[in-house]
């Protein structure tokens, strides 16, 4: 594995540092507490170096083979074949951009610990705040393009069966009633694609930016970053089932005092991560609104900016 | 470490803020039908631990799609009391997917009765018959319960209906939940006319039947198709319309 971004990272760092010296005659420029500059070079730094990093490869082929896959899987008829290659492969870009916000973010920091990289750039005028940001926002460019991948892949895919479908639907009935075949041909169009679903990913692909802030936070405590991942898995499923416990503690009034301390600490500490899940509803051909949509978007936002920052503050505090 | 616990203080402290926002989210979603199953220990013994699990980790659409596909292979091996567990798993899993419940209550209707009356091992008729009433029940309970989670969706109204015409003879039922389809958004526009059809095979219910039947024909040529024409006629002859009311189609 190459030692990829020191080089790169010092030079892109230091080339406004130079120009701010005030030797030579040149006017010296105050340095700024918040530079986006700095920020995307070390973004763009992250998203090299996580790139180059085989295991992601591996996981996005491995989503695109099981959502290729989920067509031959279902030789059902045609509802039965859209209904289970939606829910797969949805389910599918669900799993593997969560894993990819979790791996991806757990080997940040200790790895760059363990490399000293991370004493490279932070010796330059660089905040730590700005190192975070920067390496959260490399992560987040590789999920959007995974994303975004996967998601093309999709719709290539539905977009392929549904065309393939109504032309044998538009084959077989084409002695029948005019009226016969549109509603046939309507029934397919209808199975097939579904405007919502791309709010619906693009709400997984938020989901999974809430994911990585929380790991970033995880890992400016950890030591490893299997301490990082283990402990991810654990909100991963309890997230799922904050909601449950939320809803039991505060309507219940029959449980013992420990059991509502703990549903409380359970509601107060994870983020609710099934409200993210609005696909199942769309793919089961529910309309849902786009005023919620922008809601659950909210919330994920919300959530992501504040692990981003309980990130810098325990950061700041870390000794290197 | 004091950062880190002053930290873990601020988590719970967001977690407060943040408490509002979620459980508006959560009423939102109950009050638009989109909240969650229940998940509980009925249906931890009904899917099995693994399952459970998948389904409590956001992947509960995928779990009722690999139920749905083993229910598929039940079926081609006409294991129908494992088909019939298999689907109320998967209703159970996806209660808004009306796919499930038109394909359980088919299979249930369909198929198993069709298999519990040509049983080779049962030598008693009657006892072939009641198996078969059986399944058509489970088809109808099936239908039921879709439409009591899915009130919104034509479908399962049209399947029900044709539950009621060729497995239980009954017109009028039919003919009530066509007409419950029809009344839907989006529903096909044969509902309406289908409705009308099983009305004019109700005994007592000739004229109500020939009215809806003339409104369909007076709606314009879309509407005038031969088996609509056929019912016209005969509840022309039968209430004995008189002939300068009566329709100058020629049947075909």
């Amino acid at each position: 594995m190459l030692p990829a971004s020191p080089t790169v990272l010092r030079h892109s760092l230091a080339a406004p540092k130079l120009r701010e010296g005030g030797c030579f005659g040149i006017p010296s420029m105050p340095h700024r507490t918040f530079s986006p500059a700095r920020v995307f070079a070390i973004a763009g730094n992250t998203f090299t170096d996580l790139t180059r990093q085989r295991v992601f490869y591996v996981v996005l082929i491995f989503a695109l083979v099981l959502i290729g896959s989920s067509v031959f899987l279902a030789q059902l008829s045609f509802q039965q074949e859209f209904q289970i290659l939606k829910d797969v492969s949805l389910g599918a870009i669900s799993i593997f951009s969560s894993l990819l916000a979790i791996v991806a973010t757990a080997r940040l920091i200790p790895q760059e610990i363990e490399d000293h990289t991370v004493y490279t750039i932070l010796a330059k005028p660089v905040p730590r705040f700005e190192y975070l940001l920067g390496k959260l926002a490399g992560v987040l460019v590789l999920i959007a393009l995974s994303t975004a991948i996967m998601g093309a892949m999709f719709f290539a895919l539905i977009y392929w069966r549904e065309h393939v479908v109504l032309e044998e639907t538009a084959r077989q009935l084409s002695n029948g009633q005019r009226e016969q075949l549109d509603q046939a041909l309507r029934s397919v169009r209808d199975s097939a694609f579904n405007a919502d679903i791309l709010p619906g990913i693009a709400i997984i692909y938020i989901k999974a930016c809430l994911l990585a802030a929380l790991t970033l936070f995880v890992s400016t405590f950890a030591t490893t970053n299997i301490f990082t991942i283990v402990v991810m898995v654990f909100v991963y499923f309890i997230g799922h089932l904050q909601a449950t416990a939320r809803e039991y503690w505060l309507q219940e009034n029959g449980a013992g005092l420990i059991a509502r301390v703990f549903l409380a600490m359970v509601a107060l500490i994870f983020p609710d991560l099934q409200a993210f899940n609005l696909v199942d509803q769309i793919v089961a051909g529910v309309a849902v609104p786009v005023a919620l949509f922008a809601k659950t978007a909210l919330l994920g936002i919300f959530y992501t900016t504040i692990y981003t920052l309980l990130a810098i503050f325990v950061f700041y505090g870390k000794e290197l | 470490m004091s950062r880190l616990f002053l930290a873990l203080g601020l988590v719970v402290a967001f977690g407060v803020t943040k408490l509002p926002a979620e459980r508006a989210l959560f009423q939102e979603r109950r009050q638009l039908n989109l909240s969650d199953i229940q998940l509980d220990l009925n249906l931890r013994e009904q899917i099995g631990q693994t399952g459970f699990v998948a389904a409590m980790s956001g992947f509960r659409a995928v779990v009722a799609d690999i139920l749905f596909i083993q229910a598929h292979v039940a079926w081609e091996r006409t294991e129908w009391g494992r088909l019939l567990m298999l689907f109320r798993q998967v209703t159970t899993l996806q209660p808004r997917v009306v796919l499930f419940w038109d394909m359980a209550a088919w299979h249930m209707a369909w198929n198993a009765s069709v298999a519990a009356m040509n049983d080779p091992g049962q030598p008693r008729q009657s006892l072939r018959i009641k198996a078969q009433r059986e399944c058509f029940a489970l088809g109808k309970e099936f239908l039921e319960d879709g439409i009591r989670n899915n009130p919104d969706q034509p479908k399962l109204y049209e399947s029900l209906a044709r539950l009621y015409k060729d497995k239980y003879n009954d017109h009028a039922r039919a003919s009530e939940s066509f007409a419950k389809a029809a009344a839907l958004p989006g529903a096909p526009g044969y509902d309406r006319r289908f409705s009308a059809y099983e009305l004019s095979y109700c005994e007592g219910r000739e004229q109500e039947a020939y009215q809806r039947l003339r409104e369909l024909y007076d709606d314009g040529e879309k509407e005038r198709l031969p088996t609509l024409i056929k019912r016209l006629k005969f509840l022309e002859n039968k209430l004995d319309i008189p002939a300068e009311q009566r329709i100058a189609h020629p049947e075909r």
